[in-house]
């Protein structure tokens, strides 16, 4: 199969291309909607609102996630708000400044039209949000407060507590359950998506396994819309939850459709720290606490007193040092790698000295332990449950840890993968962040996605197309089937000595260590050496108990690990193949003097789109070359 | 499959049987039953509290409540219906509660819920058999027939000494005491309970309800359990 | 520390389950609860045993897939605490825990500790939401609303249906979870439209799942991980008398 990577931008200036696109896009006769059958995979923001408005446009659609229920997908641990650009508080912003921020935060490494699409929606999700009544937090006059968040010069995220993602969330499933109950939408929940169906080179169904009774199913549609998030999980400690997973978009992958650019992967600097080896997990906290915490170190290594009994003369505030106009505030990946830079010199503080402190002391001492109780006491409460300690009392210890990923399947603008009939929403897809993602931007981008773009553009596809659905009993269905159930087996009678989170865990730290917030060519490479082998051992050596004709949480984390095991290789490829450092994705070859990104746009203002070519075989790398017309390119400074 | 709200609408079913179907309904029952008899209850104890009054104001009261036979009885059928639609509900609120919840906890202590809550039906029952065993006494007289038939010098119904002559036994009088206790326990919940049932309660209105139930239940106690004490203490002759 | 763990094993929903006791060796208190869990799970998979099933997912105490009655006690002895945000740190050296799943008839168990709670989405189902669909919302601005009636309605909408509220109740009853959706959409003028339906409605397909009735006695409330409160309870009770003789009258 010949690949041609067409982005389909519409034509004209970049404020009317949305607007163009949707003018001349072909319609389906509302009384034929229900003749289509939509299969959406996921259910966090991008898939719950993408089924729920599909349904309620007429489509029939079918809706899998893997969690007991919609409402639990990791959208719902998104804390800090939703940007739009409203410009409610009359500071000057507009769709054009959310645009320019977004495109400018992401490095110059996203397309400008997709970019623009999304500032202009993000209007619109936040009146369709209120309609759901999902509670904002308002002012003393009843409207809409906005705070300033993630460095941004405007006020434009619009906040529910610290659970924003959770409110969003529920608004979608709530949106969604309207339409299980109207019957467009049929749920299909603890339901894991083990395969895509292609027919004639279109994605037609997909492939289940029943994750209560094990049975390996056939679902058929007129399309396929992937919603399954990020691949953070590849690291094994980040800040997703334990089920997120990269098994959907790779075995779509593995079907041949292309995965854009993923060594982008966000760090975030202000997570709880690992405090052992049997750590499942990451917690973040919310960045706004860099507002009023001074982070800092030990200057001497190996310094083991207790952080009271530092003075002030042995500490080094790192960042106020090195950023002194930004300080504590420097963006996330600048402060994320300062950190990891201290504690590889053998200054971080807390078990295993993966840790740097983040100091309340002094803005206690300045508003009193009252204000601080007001603006982070959920925080601190939080902290305190995981680690034990009070934060008014001694500094609190954080670490980056993983926290979102920009690479994913590659879209065209129309959101739909270079498989046609397979489209790709909210964090799955590689679109609109570009190299880094924006404090905020996510929930914008899943919403935006599911309620306004998706639905409008899957119709012209359907316009488009002559050949409908298959039957599940399709000859290419059974195949998959027998496939998936063939994989099943042999993972349940390896029966080795080591279990899947052994195999996690290395890998997990193999990636991090080699591919994580700072890589280089050595590095890498080293990962690529290590990874096949891993997987040979993994493949020889899994012990997965039980069977696969009930409930088995060990084969369902079998089937996942043994996806990231090769998407690992992924990532590190594309890393390696990166010769710059841009956003999420930093190579220490290529930094300023003061160890800032650089960027070679030159060479690199290009999607990467890999194409599989069969394990343990190098993929081919297409190119989409990137071109600004509104923006020009530029180095960002936060000295 | 779902319940629907409209397709309940367009039958003719009264409002009263869809109460009756619904667990908030059910519970509309139970606070409402559960009002009116407490509302008996006071009025009660401020009739048998003339036992203070002597001989003349009681016995004038016993007369008084007696003299309309159509107003007597409709109260007492009333009365009773309130009884035992109380006594239904319960019942079934019960058994769907049983239903719903199959299988008990191998550890631990119940969460947060108190002695009063936990035993309500149990204060309930018990209190059930106290009712019958006080109609027998006083109004029926299966227990001794003798005290429904003193009579006053003025030709009615001597409730005085009916009461007297009842409580000298001690045993029955700590049995009435007993019982009294159970009324408190099972008011101090239920009365509270029903504002909140009745969607009266709120945050603020809260711990008001809460006192509110507690104290009366405490003075219908205190006033209740005065009278065979008094009794047998000699202060009331 | 070491423990002694007493776990509810069973197979699926049709077998008959009972406790198994383990031990669990070398607890670091600085581990969760469900770490603690993985540990003893991985020594099971290593001597080819399976692992003792259980819900969980984020693990900051957010998306509501764990739940576990520890000594007991829905989601264990801390208040306001998920059972993945609860720490070792909260038990001794030689301590033997009783793990259970939920129990509730409308809460059938489909494994070991995981229990299947879709009926919570069945209620959702039938009117948990404002009936407004995509496009064509007014300016989010246009209706104003009092801030007191905006954090009324985030407290109530902070429930994350874990059913820890059944699973405290004595009488399995849902109400808390109930009465959380029908306050929050209830309170803001949003959701007001249609709040006579929905009320009806989620209280209808509530009895309808066979959860039982509310005695007031406030152990849901005690062991909700978000603090919902009892006066939602009220609220909907409130309501629901006044949709049903609206509804007669009408």
């Amino acid at each position: 199969m010949s690949i041609t990577l067409e982005s389909k931008i519409p034509s004209g200036p970049v404020g009317i291309k949305w607007s163009k696109y949707k003018q001349d896009m072909k319609l389906i006769n509302p009384a034929n909607k229900r003749k289509y059958d939509v299969i959406v995979v996921g259910s966090g923001l991008a898939g719950a609102s993408a089924a729920a408005t599909l349904g309620e446009l007429g489509y029939n659609v079918k809706c899998f996630c893997f969690q007991d229920s919609p409402r639990r997908a990791h959208s719902i641990a998104a804390q800090g708000g939703i940007n739009a650009a409203k410009n409610y508080r009359n500071d000057g912003d507009s769709i054009y400044r959310l645009f320019y921020d977004t495109i400018k935060g992401g490095d110059f490494r996203a397309r400008e039209a997709n970019v623009h699409r999304l500032a202009e929606v993000s209007v619109n999700i936040i009146d369709q949000c209120v309609a759901q009544g999902v509670p904002f937090a308002r002012e003393y006059g009843g409207l809409l407060d906005n705070r300033s968040f993630g460095g941004a010069q405007v006020s434009r995220t619009f906040y529910a507590r610290g659970q924003t993602g959770q409110q969003l969330l529920l608004g979608a499933y709530q949106a969604l359950s309207r339409q299980i109950y109207a019957g467009t939408v049929t749920m299909y929940p603890r339901t894991e998506m083990v395969d895509l169906v292609l027919i004639d080179g279109h994605a037609k169904g997909i492939i289940t396994r029943d994750l209560i009774t094990g049975a390996i199913e056939s679902h058929s549609g007129n399309a396929v819309v992937l919603a399954t998030g990020g691949y953070g999980n590849v690291f094994y400690l980040s800040t997703n939850a334990k089920g997120c997973n990269v098994t959907s978009t790779y075995r779509a992958y593995k079907k041949g459709a292309l995965f854009a650019n993923p060594c982008y992967t966000q760090i975030h600097p202000t997570c709880i720290p690992v405090s052992g080896d049997y750590q499942s997990k990451l917690t973040l906290m919310s960045e706004s606490l860099r507002n009023d915490g001074r982070v800092w170190v030990p200057k001497k290594e190996g310094d083991s007193r207790h952080p009271k009994d530092i003075p002030e003369g042995d500490r080094d505030y790192y960042l106020e040092r090195k950023y002194p106009s930004y300080g504590n505030l420097a963006p996330r990946d600048i402060a994320s790698r300062a950190a990891k830079q201290v504690c590889d010199e053998g200054r971080g503080v807390g078990p295993g000295g993966r840790g740097v402190y983040l100091d309340f002391s002094d803005a206690i001492q300045r508003f009193g332990q009252n204000k601080i109780e007001e603006r982070y006491g959920n925080l601190f409460e939080m902290y305190e449950r995981i680690t034990g300690e009070n934060a008014y009392d001694q500094p609190m210890r954080i670490y980056p840890a993983v926290h979102y990923t920009m690479g994913g399947l590659w879209v065209d603008y129309e959101l739909m993968s270079n498989i046609p009939g397979l489209f790709v929403i909210g964090e799955a897809n590689f679109s609109d962040h570009g190299a880094n993602r924006l404090g905020a931007s996510a929930l914008m981008q899943g919403l935006a996605d599911g309620y306004f773009v998706l639905p409008q553009t899957i119709g012209g596809y359907f316009a488009t197309q002559k050949n409908g659905k298959y039957s599940p009993d399709h000859a290419e269905f059974k195949q998959a089937e027998a496939e998936v159930r063939a994989r099943t087996n042999r993972l349940l009678s390896i029966k080795g000595k080591r279990t899947v989170t052994e195999f996690h865990r290395e890998l997990g730290k193999l990636m991090w260590d080699n591919v994580g917030m700072a890589r280089t060519e050595a590095s890498i490479k080293q990962a690529l050496e290590r990874i096949p082998a891993l997987r040979q051992e993994f493949w020889e050596n899994v012990n997965v108990p039980g069977s696969g004709d009930d409930l088995n949480p060990a084969l369902e984390y079998a089937g996942r690990v043994a996806d990231f095991l090769e998407f690992g290789e992924l990532l590190a490829y594309d890393a390696l193949q990166r010769e710059e450092s841009c956003g999420g994705h930093f190579r220490e070859e290529y930094q300023t003097e003061d160890g800032e990104a650089l960027r070679n746009d030159e060479k690199y203002a290009y999607v990467a789109a890999w194409e599989f070519k069969g394990t343990d075989q190098f993929p081919a790398l297409h190119k989409e070359e990137l071109t600004y017309e509104e923006i020009r390119m530029a180095q960002r400074s936060y000295k | 499959m779902a319940a629907s709200a409209e397709s309940m609408q367009a039958s003719s079913r009264g409002l009263i049987l869809r109460l009756w179907r619904s667990s908030i309904g059910k519970k509309y029952v139970m606070a409402v039953t559960g009002l009116g008899l407490f509302g008996f209850v006071i009025i009660h104890l401020a009739g048998n509290l003339q036992i203070y009054l002597g001989p003349n104001a009681i016995n004038a009261y016993g007369k008084l409540l007696k003299s309309n036979p159509a107003v007597l009885w409709s109260a007492r059928f009333v009365l009773l219906a309130i009884v035992a639609l109380h006594i239904l509900t319960a019942i079934q609120l019960t058994k769907a509660n049983r239903k719903a919840r199959p299988v008990k906890y191998a550890a631990g202590k119940p969460v947060a819920s108190t002695f009063a809550q936990r035993t309500i039906v149990i204060s309930g029952l018990i209190i059930l058999a106290f009712i019958i065993f006080h109609l027998g006494h006083f109004t029926i007289g299966f227990v001794d027939p003798q005290l429904l038939e003193y009579e006053d010098i003025l030709g009615r119904h001597d409730v005085y000494r009916m009461m007297v002559t009842g409580f000298s036994n001690p045993i029955i009088s700590i049995f009435y005491i007993i019982s009294m206790g159970l009324l408190l326990l099972h008011l101090s919940h239920g009365v509270s309970s029903l504002f909140q049932s009745l969607g009266l309660r709120s945050k603020k209105t809260f711990g008001f309800f809460d006192k509110l139930a507690k104290g009366a239940a405490l003075v219908l106690f205190l006033g209740n359990c005065s009278i065979p004490l008094s009794i047998l203490l000699g202060i009331i002759k | 520390m070491n423990l002694t763990l007493r776990v509810w094993r069973q197979k699926n929903a049709k077998t008959a389950g009972q406790f198994v006791t383990y031990q669990a060796r070398d607890i670091s208190s600085e581990m969760s609860f469900l770490e603690m869990l993985d540990v003893v799970n991985e020594e099971l998979i290593k001597s080819g045993e399976e692992q003792i099933a259980f819900d969980h997912d984020c693990r900051e105490g957010i998306c509501g897939s764990c739940g576990l009655v520890i000594n007991g006690t829905p989601h264990g002895p801390l208040a306001a605490t998920t059972s993945c945000q609860l720490h070792m740190r909260f038990f001794k050296d030689g301590d033997t825990i009783t793990i259970e799943p939920w129990r509730a008839a409308p809460f059938p168990v489909i494994k070991d500790l995981v229990v299947d709670r879709t009926a919570f989405d069945r209620i959702i189902q039938a009117g948990g939401y404002v009936s407004v669909s995509t496009g064509g919302a007014p300016d989010g601005n246009a209706v104003s609303i009092p801030k007191d009636d905006a954090d009324k309605a985030m407290d109530a909408a902070q429930c994350i249906g874990c059913g820890a509220c059944v699973a405290a109740c004595k009488n399995a009853s849902a109400m808390l979870f109930v009465s959380a959706k029908i306050s929050h959409l209830g309170l803001l003028p949003q959701g007001k439209v249609e709040a006579d339906h929905r009320v009806l409605n989620m209280v209808a397909q509530m009895d309808e799942e066979g959860f039982g009735n509310c005695t007031n006695t406030g152990s849901c409330e005690a062991a909700c991980p978000k603090e919902i409160t009892l006066d939602n309870i009220a609220r909907m009770n409130r309501s629901y008398a006044k949709a049903i003789f609206k509804s007669k009258l009408s």
